[in-house]
């Protein structure tokens, strides 16, 4: 939807309204954003407390510890959720807030690259050690 | 962004005080939003004392007064005066609600401040431009729509349960107070529907006599007409009803989920 204030705009409160029609879209978006934060409660919990459980540990034991089959799937699975719940999220707050077509577009865009690649990198790191 | 100040030419000043008659003993001050878009000048905040001993109980009483007794070019709009035609919703003591169902001493502070229902144009001092919410409202169809003919010799029939779904949706009274309470309808309200039109399209969604259901929903399935719902829950703190606008925007999305799945 354009954003034109300073245009003169004689088209009817309802023409603006019904605008492009529906999108037909966003339930899903709604959905996964629901799901991630479910599936993040244990994940998050389990991360925490045992990251608390390390205290102290040298670097050996961390690795040790990541390289289990067990912690380091479940170290993928909150990496992967994680970023893919924050893209999601902060791309409602970027819908939100920021106006005009063309800023929000870019502005999800670079949140979802850099999402993409931190997650990427998050996953590697895991990767190398646990293979 | 988002504009989160007000702009220099809507930056709110201070007016004119028309003081109690002396000899009052019960006073209590209004300070009521001004704006004249006739005068190019900036919006202000007039006080109004008025002696409480000498006028009714409802915040509207008393604008009622002021306008017949002090300041006739006081502007809002009012009808019933019963909380049922939904004409004086305003905000009062920095909440949205009917100036008519609203005890004057309800307001402990020493002003009593009134302002118009937030970031909506204003047409003069308390009349909001309502004509985009309007639209709104029209676009998602608040009518029967059906194909079937309804029985030559009577009304179309609905079940007790059917007809129970529709309470706490029905007696919306159109005032928007919850629509212009939510921050999301602030941010985003030009494609945003807000929680009296989404109330509204649920009340013909859950109503078992209407056809029409999934066409409503395909119509508001929609990441701003919808989705820009946070159930924030403004409307529902704000309804001077007492209805609750964000479950029902909660049972449209349980639609939207349920019938993909």
């Amino acid at each position: 939807m354009s954003e034109q204030h300073s245009a003169i705009r004689l088209q009817s409160a309802l023409g603006r309204v019904r605008g492009y029609g529906s999108a037909r879209g966003g339930t899903h978006h709604w959905w996964v954003q629901r799901v991630t934060s479910m599936a993040l409660l244990p994940l998050t919990l389990w991360f925490i407390l045992s990251v608390a459980g390390h205290t102290g540990a040298t670097h050996a034991e961390i690795v040790l510890w990541i390289g289990r089959p067990l912690n380091a799937v479940l170290l993928l699975s909150f990496i992967a959720i994680s970023f893919q719940h924050a893209a999601s999220g902060m791309q409602v707050v970027l819908e939100d807030y920021v106006r005009g077509e063309m800023k929000r577009v870019m502005a999800i865009l670079v949140v979802k690259a850099l999402c993409w690649i931190l997650g990427l990198l998050a996953a590697l790191s895991v990767l190398r050690i646990a293979i | 962004m988002a504009t989160f100040t007000l702009p220099k030419n809507s930056t709110i000043g201070t007016g004119k005080t028309y003081k109690a008659e002396p000899g009052a003993t019960n006073v209590k001050s209004f300070k009521i939003y001004r704006f004249d878009p006739d005068t190019g000048e900036n919006p202000r905040y007039d006080t109004y004392e008025l002696d409480l001993d000498k006028c009714g109980p409802m915040v509207l009483d008393a604008l009622i007064k002021i306008k017949n007794e002090t300041d006739t070019t006081l502007t809002f709009r009012r009808s019933c005066r019963e909380g049922i035609c939904g004409s004086c919703a305003m905000n009062i003591d920095g909440m949205n609600t009917l100036a008519c169902l609203k005890p004057i001493e309800d307001v402990k502070k020493a002003d009593v401040r009134i302002t118009p229902l937030p970031h909506m144009p204003v047409v003069k001092d308390l009349v909001p431009d309502l004509s985009q919410i309007y639209a709104q409202l029209r676009s998602v169809e608040p009518w029967l729509k059906s194909d079937t003919a309804p029985p030559p010799d009577g009304e179309r029939l609905q079940s007790k349960e059917e007809r129970a779904k529709l309470d706490g949706l029905w007696e919306c009274i159109l005032c928007f107070c919850c629509s212009t309470a939510c921050p999301s309808y602030w941010w985003n309200g030009d494609r945003y529907l807000g929680p009296a039109v989404l109330l509204q399209a649920y009340r013909w969604i859950a109503d078992s006599r209407d056809e029409a259901t999934g066409e409503r929903l395909d119509n508001l399935e929609d990441p701003f007409r919808l989705y820009r719902c946070h159930t924030i829950m403004n409307c529902t703190a704000t309804c001077p009803k007492g209805l609750n606008p964000a479950e029902a925007i909660g049972s449209i999305k349980s639609m939207m989920v349920e019938r993909q799945s």
